[in-house]
C-alpha cells in the first residue's frame, strides 16, 4: 500500500496543515523530545477528531513524513469521497478492516508489515472518535501487536481540545488551543490485559499533566 | 517614507532608542548568565520574547496605520482563543464561539473607519445581544447565564479593551490644537501606550525584587509588593513626562499624571488576570511567549491601560 503522493503530502503539510495548527488553532506540546525520530514505533493516542492525525503528523519534520502512517478504518476512509481522497493521497493512511478477524485474514497484519519496514504508526486504540472530548474504552489489538513485536516501542499520547475544534459530525472547525502530551514508551508486560492497563494508566497520567476545564 | 526617514521620525527615533535599551538589557542578562546567576536563563527567555514583540511593533508601525490595526486584531484573536481554551465552555456553544470570533474583524474594521460612535458600542451593546441570540438558537438553557457572561467578558477584555490601542492609530487624521511640530500623533501615542505599559510591568517587577518588603495582595498574587507597586508608578510617571514632549501633545504635568494612572490600572489588570488564573487553577495562560507564558499573561495590563489612555487622550486633547 503506497503512502500517497510524497510531494503533494509535504506541500499539504507545509502550506496548509502547519499554518492552521500554528495560527488558527495553536498547539501546546509537552515533552516533544519523546516523539520517536526513527521507526519502528507505535504512537497510541486517544481519539476525538479527524484533526488528531493532522496535529500529530504536523509535529514531525517534513523529511520524516513518508515514514509516519496513521492507521485508519478502511470502511470509513476507502470510500470514494473527498475525505477518503485526502486521507489516502495527502495523509497517506494505512487502512485496516474494523470489526475483528474475518475468515483467515489477520486485520493487524498490515501494521506488522509496516513496522517491519521501520514505519512510525499512529494508532487510536479507542477505534473511533466517539463522543468528543470523552475517552472511550480501548480495544485490545494494540496489545496483540506489542506481544508479537516486543522490541517495538509503544508511545502513549494524550490529546485534548481537537474534539472541540472539529468533533465527529461537524464541518466547521472552531479556533481553540489544543494540548498534546507525549509519554515515555511503555515497558514490557506479561499479559495482554496488563499491557492494556498500562496504556490506559499512561494516558490518564499524561492527561493529568495538562490543566483543562470540563466541556459539558 | 524611506527607511532613513522612518528612523529619523519621532516614532522611528524612539524605536531605535528602545532597541538600544533592549540591547543593553540583553548584554547585562548575558553577563549575569556568564556569572552563573540562576535566574539568568528565565530572564534571557523573557528578553528574547521582548525582542520578538519589539520587532512586530516596529514592522507594524513602519507599514503604518493598517499594519498596527492588523497586528492588534491578531493579538485580540490569539488572546480570545487563549481565553476560550482556558475557561469552562459548553458543548452546545461550539459554534457560538465562532460568532464571538466574528466580532474581531467587525470591531477592527469599525476602528479603521474611525467610527468612534459605533465601535465604542458594538461589543458592549450589540455583541451583548448577538452572543445570547446565537445561544438561544442552539436552545441549551443549562448554564446559560454563566456561558453568556464568560464569553462576553472575554470579548470585552480581549477585543474591546485591546482595540482601544488600535483606535489611537486613527487619531492621525484629526487636527491637533498644538501644531508646533510635525508629528503623526496616532503612531506616536500608540507607541507611548505600549512603552509605558511594558515599562510599568518591568519596573514593578524590578523594584519588587530590589526593595520588596510588604505583600500588597497576599491572596491573589503573593509576589506583588507595595514597594514594587510604588516603584512602578514613579518610573512610569517619570518616563511619561520624558516621552511626552517628543511624542505627544501632552503638557509635562498631564503626562506625569497619565503615566501614574496607567501604572495604577496596569497593576490592577495584572492582578485581575492573576485572580482569573487562580480561579481556574492554572499558572500560565499558555506557552506561546517563552518566559512570559501565554498572550494573556503579556497583555493583562494592556487590557486596563489601553482604554484609559485612549479616553484621557481623546477627552483632553482631541
Amino acid at each position: 500500500m503506497s503512502s500517497g503522493h510524497p510531494f503533494l503530502r509535504k506541500v499539504f503539510f507545509l502550506l496548509i496543515v502547519r499554518p492552521i495548527m500554528a495560527l488558527v488553532m495553536g498547539m501546546n506540546v509537552r515533552h516533544r523530545e519523546r516523539l520517536p525520530s526513527t521507526g519502528p514505533a507505535v504512537i497510541c493516542a486517544n481519539h476525538n477528531s479527524h484533526f488528531d492525525t493532522l496535529a500529530l503528523m504536523a509535529l514531525f519534520p517534513l523529511a520524516d513524513l513518508p515514514k509516519v502512517r496513521a492507521v485508519a478504518a478502511a470502511d470509513h476512509f476507502m470510500k470514494d469521497n473527498a475525505t477518503g481522497w485526502i486521507a489516502r493521497n495527502l495523509i497517506g493512511i494505512l487502512p485496516i478492516v474494523r470489526g475483528g478477524t474475518k475468515g483467515n485474514s489477520d486485520p493487524l497484519e498490515p501494521l506488522a508489515e509496516a513496522l517491519a519496514q521501520d514505519m512510525i504508526l499512529i494508532v487510536y486504540p479507542e477505534g473511533t472518535r466517539g463522543e468528543p472530548e470523552q475517552r472511550g474504552a480501548l480495544k485490545k489489538g494494540i496489545s496483540w501487536l506489542s506481544q508479537r513485536l516486543p522490541e517495538v516501542p509503544v508511545i502513549p499520547v494524550f490529546l485534548h481540545g481537537l474534539g472541540t475544534v472539529l468533533p465527529r459530525g461537524a464541518f466547521v472547525p472552531v479556533p481553540y488551543f489544543c494540548d498534546v502530551v507525549i509519554g515515555e514508551p511503555l515497558g514490557a508486560h506479561q499479559s495482554r490485559e496488563a499491557t492494556m492497563a498500562a496504556l490506559e494508566d499512561a494516558i490518564t497520567t499524561l492527561a493529568g499533566e495538562t490543566p483543562f476545564q470540563p466541556w459539558d | 517614507m524611506t527607511i532613513a526617514g522612518y528612523a529619523f521620525s519621532p516614532v522611528g527615533t524612539t524605536l531605535v532608542v528602545l532597541g538600544a535599551v533592549l540591547g543593553v538589557a540583553t548584554v547585562l542578562i548575558g553577563a549575569m548568565r556568564a556569572a552563573g546567576k540562576p535566574q539568568a536563563g528565565e530572564l534571557m527567555a523573557r528578553i528574547g520574547t521582548w525582542w520578538v514583540l519589539f520587532a512586530f511593533v516596529a514592522i507594524a508601525l513602519a507599514i503604518g496605520r493598517t499594519g498596527g490595526i492588523v497586528l492588534l486584531a491578531l493579538v485580540s484573536f490569539l488572546a480570545l482563543k487563549e481565553y476560550f481554551s482556558l475557561i469552562p465552555t459548553r458543548r452546545a456553544d461550539r459554534l457560538v464561539l465562532l460568532v464571538a470570533y466574528l466580532a474581531i474583524p467587525i470591531q477592527y474594521v469599525l476602528i479603521d473607519h474611525g467610527q468612534y460612535g459605533i465601535f465604542i458600542v458594538f461589543i458592549p451593546v450589540y455583541m451583548l445581544m448577538a452572543v445570547p441570540a446565537a445561544m438561544v438558537i442552539r436552545g441549551e438553557t443549562d448554564g446559560f447565564l454563566r456561558a453568556t457572561a464568560t464569553i462576553h467578558w472575554g470579548l470585552m477584555a480581549c477585543v474591546f479593551a485591546v482595540g482601544h490601542a488600535a483606535a489611537l492609530l486613527t487619531i492621525d487624521d484629526k487636527s491637533v490644537s498644538n501644531g508646533e511640530f510635525d508629528v503623526r500623533y496616532g503612531a506616536a501615542l500608540f507607541l507611548v501606550l505600549l512603552i509605558l505599559t511594558g515599562l510599568n510591568d518591568v519596573a514593578q517587577y524590578v523594584s519588587g525584587k530590589l526593595f520588596g518588603q510588604t505583600r500588597i495582595s497576599p491572596t491573589v498574587s503573593p509576589n506583588k509588593t507595595r514597594e514594587g507597586f510604588i516603584g512602578g508608578v514613579i518610573v512610569t510617571a517619570v518616563a511619561s513626562a520624558i516621552l511626552a514632549p517628543l511624542l505627544t501633545p501632552f503638557s509635562i504635568g498631564f503626562a506625569a499624571a497619565i503615566g501614574a494612572a496607567l501604572a495604577i490600572v496596569g497593576f490592577f489588570g495584572d492582578l485581575t488576570l492573576s485572580a482569573l488564573k487562580r480561579d481556574l487553577g492554572i499558572k500560565d495562560t499558555g506557552t506561546m511567549l517563552p518566559g512570559h507564558g501565554g498572550i494573556l499573561d503579556r497583555i493583562d495590563s494592556l487590557v486596563f491601560t489601553a482604554p484609559l489612555f485612549f479616553h484621557l487622550t481623546r477627552y483632553f486633547y482631541f
